[in-house]
């Protein structure tokens, strides 16, 4: 048979590769039960994971009682820890939200009684001395701040793919490039139909984020829509990385937080996002508009931000439910389907603590049809920790460095990535260049890859045993070089 | 950790740094060591294979690959050490690197002398921020040169260049050359940026055309690149969208200026020149950072190689007399960029020897005359041109006579 028409059978399917699909994979193998995650693009974090701003919310921007104030207060919680296991970049750099006129101290205080009635830890409300004692840099219109020590930042697609890694290491299947086609309600099972073959499973976790409601839909369920946000960003250089300590956080907007001044998890320095309804879902593009309002914005906030600094921009759209809080709910016309839906911010904050209630949800669901459960003692929630040339301060290093001399071998000068890490990223499965650069940063500094793009080529072309003109920027038809010198004549 | 301790220590391995090195051989230092990140030395100068280099310096034309084989094979002859797939990872004020070495794992080196050869990187979409989609298919010049030269890969069959600067239009000839369409370069000013001769050879010898006072307004496409669109720019060079036109590709390669690579330099205290975002310098080519010397594209943007050389032998020269005497003369005397001229390198100096000093003129300009600290000297030109750098020689008894504290440099018209 090939792999088309061979029909795989799970206990549980979980459609969609993000950092809540993983965060659910990687919760779920805490139990005896088979699993598997199909993910449309090829590679994990490859949809709106990719681009968010990585930060981990402390918990007081949501309205008390709704799923997202009690899931991002408990995820944040579950950061050190999960970020920790995973080896993966968290920095506690805490969140300040600014208020730079009076007319906006009533709204600061609303969201510092919202936040403590949500559990937020350490929040204080701080006058404008205490503001500049944190942050010098900041616009001197400031006039009082709302502190939340607690809150972070991270590396969104790392958290991602290595949340997959770990579920992978403890027993959980991932098809990539495995777009769903259909869903098919069967009464006693769920069947899948996938670019990759016919799934069958018992439960469905519907995390298909952007595309949660085309899943739904399949098999007749249109309890909720997604309305798609698009949000630009632009990526300043380390130079003016520690303008700010925290997250900087304006008075929000009725339809997002504001635009935000964002340190990034390595040391770079983010600005926006923008926020926009759209109808298409996929729409990536940068616009001039949108650098012009970000641009304002964040320099109203924090003094000393320059365009001459912007190295990156990019966009990612926010999959946005149209019913203002996450959908986390089995559906009621087909009860095996588990939705996961509507996670927009702040659902990487809240992502870990999503995947534990996904657990309890079909640890109840199997008790109340008598099905035995059992816990997955050999479960392993750790990583082994990588070593990284940028960590020059990592006793480790040199040890490594002792053992294999590619860990001293600069690929990537800008954010100063060896080779050992280049090969390691495509052990831990990076198949595009794209997957190179989330994992190890190559290429995501100031020159761009403009230097190391060709000899990271020639690493995957080595390690993957596949020519140079196969290798993608991202899959598709992402080629980077498509020909070989001399055939175009 | 190795530990090692050195006379001087090059940073970079290209034309500058190999000059320096020799240099200072010749000046009798023994105990050096060039640090070459890449695998082979050369830098830059390895996938130019095009001809147009040495003409000044050896009075014949090379290509680049032969230019720094030239330079190599000297190297080696004096027996001047060095090492390749070795990255400086930091510079202190007080000369102390940290280098990861391929073959020797990290290496702590304490130099009494450092001379900064890194060279520069281009600038990339973002700088300029071009919006649209983020597709494969977008490079700067010399990545595709890197590409095409070193490892015979095509980026694409249809390409558009942005920026008329001299790697732009070299890119559009090998493109051509290999068999890809170049459909047009696009430059955003109103005078080209690259040399004369690279306008007539790259692009009319080959009928591509050139658009001035233009930009692209806008990148199209999921996974590869499939159009752009060109817009012309208003006064304020800003896009006029309801001009633009759209070319259909499947590649854009940016050569929109390279920026010196001074992040070391700033680590070790160096002070940079907004300008030229390289180092200030001395007459001596000494950074503000006693005893660290800058040569090369990382001191300013070059166009010709034979200048770099010329330069960095001079740094190489200075930095070996440093390590004998330990220290140089002092340079009380700043130069400072008049009218229509952009920056002056060096930036002080000391009026005990003739300089050499070397300038760029802001605008295109028809018979300007140099003007130096008013009337100190004054020399009529054929013409000025942003894109070609221009130097100017001046006695010590001239230097001498000027008693102001700021030295001048003007460009004015039709005196």
């Amino acid at each position: 048979m090939t792999e088309k028409t061979q029909r795989k059978k799970f206990d549980v399917l979980i459609i969609g590769g993000g950092v809540v699909g993983t965060a659910v994979a990687r919760s779920l193998a805490k139990l005896k039960l088979k699993t598997a995650l199909v993910e449309k693009e090829v590679e994990l974090a490859f949809g709106t994971t990719k681009a968010n701003s990585g930060i981990v919310h402390a918990g007081f921007h949501n309205e008390p009682g709704s799923l997202k104030a009690i899931l991002c207060v408990k995820g944040c919680d579950m950061f050190p820890q999960v970020c920790e296991e995973l080896d993966v970049p968290f920095k506690e750099n805490g969140v300040l939200m600014v208020a730079t006129s009076d007319r906006e101290l009533p709204l600061l205080h609303k969201f510092y009684e919202q936040g403590i009635q949500n559990g937020v830890r350490d929040l204080e409300l701080i006058d404008r001395d205490r503001v500049f004692e944190l942050e010098p840099n900041l616009s001197r219109d400031i006039v009082a701040g709302l502190f939340a020590p607690h809150g972070g930042i991270v590396s969104p697609f790392e958290l991602a793919i290595y949340q997959g890694v770990n579920a992978e290491k403890n027993g959980v299947e991932i098809f990539l490039d495995a777009a769903v086609e259909n869903v098919v309600d069967r009464g006693n099972y769920i069947e899948v139909a996938t670019k990759k073959g016919t799934f069958e499973a018992a439960l469905v976790v519907n995390c298909a984020g952007l595309f949660a409601d085309d899943i739904a839909q399949m098999v007749g369920d249109t309890s909720f829509a997604i309305r798609p946000r698009k949000g630009e960003e632009y990526l300043l250089d380390k130079r003016v990385g520690n303008l700010v300590t925290s997250t900087i956080f304006p008075l929000p907007s009725e339809n997002s937080k504001g635009i935000l001044v964002i340190p990034t998890a390595h040391g770079n320095l983010m600005i926006g996002p923008t926020a926009l309804e759209m109808q298409e879902r996929e729409d990536l593009s940068t616009t001039q508009e949108g650098l012009e309002v970000i641009y304002q914005s964040a320099s109203k906030l924090v003094k000393g931000i320059s365009r001459r600094d912007i190295i990156a921009s990019f966009a990612g759209v926010r999959a946005a439910s149209d019913r203002g809080d996450f959908v986390i709910e089995f559906s009621k016309v087909a009860p095996r389907l588990l939705n996961v839906a509507g996670i927009e911010s702040p659902g990487l904050t809240a992502a870990p603590a999503i995947g534990e209630m996904v657990l309890e949800m079909i640890k109840d669901w199997c008790k109340d049809r008598g099905i035995p459960v059992e816990e997955n003692h050999d479960f392993n929630p750790r990583l082994p920790k990588r070593v990284r040339l940028q960590d020059i301060d990592d006793p480790r290093l040199e040890e490594m460095i002792a053992k294999d001399r590619r860990y001293a071998h600069a690929v990537c000068r800008c954010e100063l990535v060896s080779e050992a890490e280049i090969v390691e990223a495509i052990q831990n499965g990076a198949r595009t260049l794209d997957g190179i650069k989330l994992r190890t940063r190559a290429g995501m500094g100031r020159c761009q890859g403009g230097f190391c793009t060709p000899k990271v080529l020639q690493i995957m072309a080595r390690e993957l045993n596949v020519p140079i003109t196969s290798i993608t920027k991202r899959g598709g038809d992402s080629v980077i070089v498509p020909y070989k010198t001399k055939e175009l004549i | 950790m190795l530990k090692w301790q050195k006379d001087l220590v090059i940073i970079g391995g290209g034309p500058a740094g190999l000059a320096a090195a020799i240099a200072a051989r010749d000046e009798g230092i023994e105990d050096l060591i060039v640090l070459e990140r890449h695998s082979e030395l050369g830098g830059i100068l390895n996938q130019c294979i095009h001809n147009g280099f040495g003409l000044h310096y050896f009075k014949e034309e090379l290509t680049g690959p032969e230019y720094a084989e030239r330079f190599i094979e000297e190297l080696q002859k004096k027996n001047v050490p060095f090492l390749t797939d070795a990255m400086v990872i930091s510079l202190s004020p007080d000369k102390k690197l940290l280098v990861a070495s391929k073959e020797h794992g990290l290496v702590e080196i304490e130099a009494k002398a450092v001379v900064l050869a890194m060279g520069c990187r281009e600038r990339t979409r973002a700088a300029i921020t071009i919006p649209g989609t983020r597709p494969s298919g977008v490079f700067t010049a010399g990545t595709v040169q890197a590409l095409i030269n070193i490892e015979g890969l095509m980026p694409g069959r249809r390409a558009v260049i942005v920026g008329s600067g001299d790697i732009g239009l070299i890119m559009a000839r090998r493109l051509t050359l290999e068999g890809a369409q170049v459909l047009a370069v696009v430059e955003i000013m109103d005078y080209p940026g690259g040399l004369n001769r690279n306008i007539a050879q790259c692009l009319e010898d080959f009928d591509i055309p050139l658009y001035l006072s233009h930009t692209i307004a806008d990148i199209q496409g999921k996974d590869r690149v499939e159009k752009v669109l060109v817009a012309p720019v208003d006064e304020n060079r800003q896009p006029i969208l309801d001009k633009a036109f759209p070319l259909e590709c499947d590649t854009l390669v940016l050569s929109v200026g390279l920026i010196p690579e001074n992040e070391l330099s700033l680590e070790a205290g160096v002070e940079l020149d907004k300008t030229t975002g390289g180092p200030i310098v001395s007459e001596y080519l000494e950074t503000t950072t006693s005893g660290i010397f800058a040569c090369g594209n990382v001191l300013q943007v070059h166009d010709l190689v034979d200048n770099v050389t010329a330069e960095s032998i001079r740094a190489g020269k200075m930095a070996a007399n440093y390590v004998k005497s330990g220290t140089l003369p002092a340079c009380g005397t700043e130069t400072k960029a008049g009218d229509n001229v952009r920056y002056v390198v060096p930036q002080k100096i000391s009026k005990t020897e003739d300089v050499e000093f070397f300038l760029r003129a802001a605008r295109p300009m028809d018979r300007p005359t140099l003007v130096v600290g008013d009337s100190l000297y004054t020399k009529k030109m054929r013409e000025a041109k942003p894109g070609e750098m221009i130097s100017v020689k001046i006695p010590k008894e001239k230097l001498q006579s000027f008693t102001g504290s700021e030295l001048t440099f003007a460009l004015r018209e039709g005196i």
